[in-house]
């Protein structure tokens, strides 16, 4: 038996915290207590200082495999996820080839099962081969393992299969998961269209790129009512259009990502292609108005949109580079020193966005800490301030624009399943 | 005299005094250019290599000659008939050519921020000749000698610039120049072809071209790509040269001695009718002479500072 001592425990269903022990057997949580425990246990953590969360779950991530594994692969990719803290991902289908089967999906589930450190859940396609023409067969898609679908990279551009997809997941709940763009307006643009656009002549990428689509996927999620979640919300605009769909009682949830609300579009200046990432980089505005919707609950949750690249895909020509940022070992820090330390949301509601709310809206295992349930622990510090380093990533991709940025709050255990995965700093 | 920094990218972060120092170095220049001999010896045992990604005439060939007016030796690189051709990074083929004892790498690219990519991984100097839609500030520095010359400074002129302001990199170096130098910049043309935010830079925006013309000392006119139809932006040509080509008419409404000027090359009849590109006013020609002073101008002065440093190395 394992005992995590003395932490102060958020658990995922309390508005506040407590101090005490958890006692975990067989990868279940088996008692939770205010006295301390240790005496039933061979093993102790001692969590004086320290807190005790639910793992974090992540819905928005890419693991590359197949047929990328110089960016990524599970093995990396899931350690990575443990060294962030996350227990339980859900990687986005935009491999080679693409998850848009249930053979595909079988192989993620046995490749994770065999080389991953954490849970993975596959995410399926929307459409054969993510080309936005035929659906893809959902239901048995579903029954392999799926918690939603995606064609996430590239959008389904035609309104109708859109709307096709809504109605046929739907019958079973699926929720599908809308990457956002208007490719068209989009066009060939790499950075958010606006003053730094102009002034480092580079093309943009308006707003209304994003918006046109999320306000195009809930007007047919109210008509479909089926369920819908926007990916990588990045602007002020699909935050309102979100918030008023909401208020009409449409079935939609969103995220957003650590980096849409801890930097803005000047990072790119000076070319820098670690901050090229799509949805862009938007403004000062934008990020304002993305912390305001993850304060009054308009953003449910918060992904990383994990997103490895190989450094010869990054140490080329702004225009050329791929989009993305490596971010599982930046997320938890980065909302904690912008959200928390900054009096946006509270750490409850923290854990909430990233664990119990992800695993409420796709029917995850985990996001809280309960007796008899699994024991899907993550023990951070948030004391330690640290300066951001690349090079100590757990993940193939370096690619991560907060390199060399200090922060506040660091993971310190992760526990999958009853198992220490990650002991700080080692993966185990 | 030298330069501060190990590059020249572009204008942006550039002070008033270095540009002076430039201008200044230009004069004396211009002088060995007009003469009989024109061979000077500043630049005598450096190597000067321009890599070209795009193909152009005017630039490159006024980077070559003035190297070559100050005895440096000089090889060309252009992309297709090079191991880019074969899909070489643009940082290898900028390392390859590093080794080979060059001083100083004059690129010429079509991405935005290419230059800088490259000057972020080579020792050498480089100096940008044009990156997408960015900067071109050689162009824009024999803009302002040019101006210099003819009006005796830069503080206070009226400056308008006319056309593609949104693909333009004469436009975003010629805004950063003359803004920092003191003069008021105007703009004018397609709202398709206008980038935003110009306001925010200290830059007067206009939907008419006559009101952006009106009282202006210089009027630059920017070449106007066949593209822009093709892609939607304008719906033809020739409106574009019915609403915005400069005529008569139109630079009338100017100071009786405005300059006129083009980066070339011109499209008659398009940017400008061919009365207003040959008129007493328009400077095009000369300006392609100043393009090779402040050329020499530059390349003296990089040269002296990698001089500097590299005796610090030894």
């Amino acid at each position: 038996m394992l005992c995590i001592h003395n932490g102060n425990i958020i658990d995922g269903k309390r508005k506040d915290f407590y101090q005490g022990d958890i006692l975990i057997d067989k990868g279940k949580i088996v008692e939770i207590s205010c006295n301390n425990l240790c005496y039933k246990a061979e093993k102790i953590i001692d969590a004086k200082n320290l807190w005790v969360m639910p793992g974090f779950i992540d819905v928005h991530c890419h693991l590359r495999e197949p047929g990328f594994e110089y960016k990524e692969d599970i093995a990396s990719g899931t350690r990575s996820a443990a060294a962030g803290g996350f227990t339980s991902i859900a990687c986005m289908p935009n491999t080679k080839p693409t998850i848009d089967n249930a053979a595909m999906v079988n192989f993620i589930k046995m490749k994770a099962a065999q080389e991953g450190k954490v849970k993975v859940y596959p995410i399926g396609a929307i459409t054969k081969g993510r080309e936005g023409k035929e659906l893809t067969e959902m239901k048995e898609l579903l029954e392999a393992g799926v918690i939603a679908l995606s064609d996430d990279g590239d959008p389904v551009s035609d309104s109708r299969i859109m709307r096709l997809a809504l109605e046929y997941a739907g019958q079973w709940g699926l929720p599908l998961i809308s990457h956002c763009e208007d490719k068209s307006l989009a066009k060939d643009g790499v950075m958010n269209e606006g003053i730094i656009s102009t002034m480092l002549g580079l093309k943009g990428i308006p707003s209304a790129a994003e918006e046109i689509m999320v306000a195009r996927d809930v007007i047919l999620a109210g008509t479909t009512g089926a369920p819908l979640h926007i990916a990588h919300v990045s602007t002020k605009g699909s935050v309102e259009i979100i918030r008023k769909a909401k208020s009409m009682g449409i079935k939609v949830t969103c995220e957003t990502a650590p980096h849409y609300f801890s930097a803005d579009e000047k990072w790119v200046d000076g070319y820098d292609t670690n901050a090229k990432v799509n949805p862009p980089l938007r403004t000062e505005e934008d990020v304002e108005a993305i912390k305001k919707g993850l304060q009054d609950g308009t953003i449910d949750i918060i992904a990383t949109d994990h997103a490895p690249h190989h450094r010869d895909e990054k140490e080329i020509e702004y225009p050329l580079a791929a989009s993305g940022i490596s971010g599982f070992e930046t997320a938890f820090a980065l909302c904690y020193t912008n959200l928390v330390t900054e009096n946006v949301i509270s750490l409850v509601e923290l854990v909430n966005k990233m664990s119990t709310i992800p695993a409420r809206i796709f029917k995850i295992h985990g996001g809280t800490l309960e007796v008899g349930k699994a024991a899907d622990i993550a023990i951070v510090n948030l004391k330690e301030e640290y300066t951001i380093d690349v090079q100590g990533f757990y993940s193939k991709g370096k690619n991560n624009p907060f390199h060399g940025k200090k922060v506040k709050g660091k993971v310190v255990y992760t526990i999958v399943q009853g198992k220490v995965v990650y002991d700080d700093g080692k993966i185990i | 005299m030298t330069l501060s920094k190990k590059d020249f990218l572009g204008l942006r972060n550039i002070n008033c005094h270095e540009i002076n120092e430039i201008l200044e170095t230009a004069k004396l220049m211009k002088y060995t250019l007009v003469k009989n001999n024109k061979k000077t010896s500043y630049l005598q045992g450096k190597t000067i290599v321009t890599l070209f990604y795009e193909n152009s005439t005017r630039t490159r060939l006024s980077f070559e000659l003035a190297s070559k007016y100050m005895s440096a030796s000089v090889a060309n690189v252009s992309a297709s008939s090079s191991s880019v051709a074969k899909g070489e990074s643009l940082m290898d083929t900028g390392r390859t050519i590093e080794r080979m004892g060059v001083d100083v790498i004059i690129i010429r690219h079509p991405l935005s921020g290419a230059a800088h990519l490259l000057a972020r991984n080579v020792n050498v100097s480089v100096i940008n000749a044009g990156d997408g839609m960015n900067e071109h500030p050689t162009q824009a520095l024999l803009d302002m000698f040019t101006m210099c010359e003819k009006k005796g400074g830069i503080q206070g002129l009226q400056v308008a610039i006319i056309g593609d302001i949104l693909h333009s990199r004469v436009a975003r170096s010629n805004i950063w120049g003359l803004t920092t130098m003191g003069a008021k910049v105007r703009v004018a043309g397609p709202s398709t072809l206008m980038p935003p935010g110009l306001e925010d830079i200290g830059v007067q925006v206009f939907s008419n071209v006559e009101d952006a013309i009106r009282d202006a000392d210089v009027v630059m006119a920017l070449r106007l790509q066949k593209e822009r139809q093709e892609s939607s932006l304008l719906p033809s040509i020739r409106e574009y040269s019915k609403v915005y080509g400069l005529n008569k008419e139109r630079i009338a409404l100017a100071r009786k001695d405005v300059l006129i000027m083009h980066p070339g090359p011109i499209n008659r009849g398009v940017e400008l009718t061919s009365h207003i590109a040959d008129c007493v006013n328009s400077t095009i020609n000369e300006q392609v002479t100043n393009g090779v002073a402040v050329r020499m101008a530059l390349l003296y002065l990089i040269t002296r500072r990698r001089q500097n440093s590299n005796a610090l190395y030894s």
